[in-house]
């Protein structure tokens, strides 16, 4: 990894980092401008085979940053583009969080947090939508879903159940 | 709400594992599974303090599942914790990823992958709607809260609004609706 790219990742990603409101994956167009517009660093069908790789593995989705770094800069483009995408929100985050704990239990606090929680449960919903739209590519991808869906809200069973199932199912019939 | 036991207040090292743990079985996104881990298995949180953290993380900048855990983080073990929860969740997951990053481009052509992929896949996508359903039915919101979370849920799930227009363009409703419930009470 160049000098030149290193900087790039670090200002590129830390300017999407402070405006991505709603999470890293809202500003998942911005990061395609960057990184196959602006920078030419990827063709379109690279950026979203990338994408599908996070999606698939575990952990927070913003990690699809680090798979971008690693294209142009192997394990330190990763670690660059992830920091450069985490670091400048967390100490925005912390400073917030010491903020409410001196504020604890004031009314107006609790309304505003009571009043965030429909919208952050509806996002997690409308997350499992924006993936399902993804993967729903016939019948049978779909009835996984569903089924998963169901069995996970209905019982209390670890849902690494219904993710083997679904590799199993994949396996045999995709 | 029922009366429960007092709910369990983890250690330093107990929170860097779980969040660690989290981080590793984390398919489809982060949330879905530090509510499960943290509301049913370990019970350090309600469903609702999780989702108000949640929330919180939603409308500050940055990925909301590392919002929410600094703040988690924070109130368990101060600075200390706050460091010690996001940096555990990102760890593991970034090191199986510069594995599958290599894998992949050696092997994300071969179809067995791509089979497997897309069958977990599908599944994950089932999992995040099923934790929706999920936390819905234990919050029991009362009608006004509900459509809010149902707005949120069609504009960034299906009308596609760009995710900082639907929170921020939401927060103002669910607020008052939430002024208003607690108000009445």
């Amino acid at each position: 990894m160049t000098a030149t790219i290193f900087w790039q990742l670090v200002l590129g990603f830390g300017a999407i980092s402070l405006v991505s409101v709603g999470g890293g994956i809202a500003v998942l167009p911005e990061m395609h401008r960057l990184v196959v517009d602006v920078h030419g660093w990827m063709s379109d069908a690279d950026f979203a085979r990338r994408f599908a790789l996070a999606q698939a593995a575990p952990g927070p989705n913003v990690l699809v940053v680090g798979l971008f770094g690693w294209h142009v800069g192997g394990v330190l483009g990763m670690l660059t583009a992830t920091l450069a995408m985490t670091l400048p929100t967390s100490f925005m985050a912390f400073g917030f969080s010491r903020l409410r704990a001196r504020l604890s239990g004031r009314f107006w606090l609790r309304v505003v947090e009571r009043g965030l929680v429909p919208i952050a449960v509806g996002l997690i919903g409308a997350s499992g939508l924006i993936l399902a739209q993804g993967t729903a590519t016939g019948w049978l991808p779909a009835v996984v879903t569903a089924a998963s869906a169901v069995f996970v809200w209905r019982t209390d069973f670890s849902p690494l159940w219904v993710l083997g199932a679904g590799a199993i199912i994949g396996l045999a019939f995709l | 709400m029922t009366d429960d036991p007092p709910r369990p207040v983890p250690t330093l090292l107990d929170m860097f594992l779980t969040y660690g743990r989290i981080g590793l079985i984390g398919f489809g996104g982060i949330n879905a599974w530090a509510r499960r881990v943290l509301v049913e298995e370990k019970r350090w949180l309600t469903d609702q303090e999780y989702a108000e953290t949640l929330g919180l993380g939603q409308v500050l900048p940055g990925p909301n599942a590392l919002n929410a855990a600094i703040m988690v983080g924070d109130r368990f073990h101060g600075t200390a914790g706050a460091i010690a929860a996001p940096v555990a969740m990102f760890g593991g997951p970034l090191i199986l990823l510069a594995g599958l990053a290599m894998f992949y481009d050696a092997y994300g052509e071969v179809q067995v992958v791509k089979a497997v992929l897309a069958g977990v896949a599908a599944a994950a996508a089932g999992m995040v709607l099923g934790t929706a359903a999920k936390m819905t039915q234990k919050l029991k919101p009362p009608p006004t809260l509900l459509a809010v979370g149902l707005c949120a849920l069609v504009a960034a799930g299906l009308l596609r609004v760009p995710l900082p227009y639907v929170v921020l363009g939401l927060a103002p409703f669910g607020i008052a609706a939430a002024w208003q419930v607690l108000r009445a009470k």
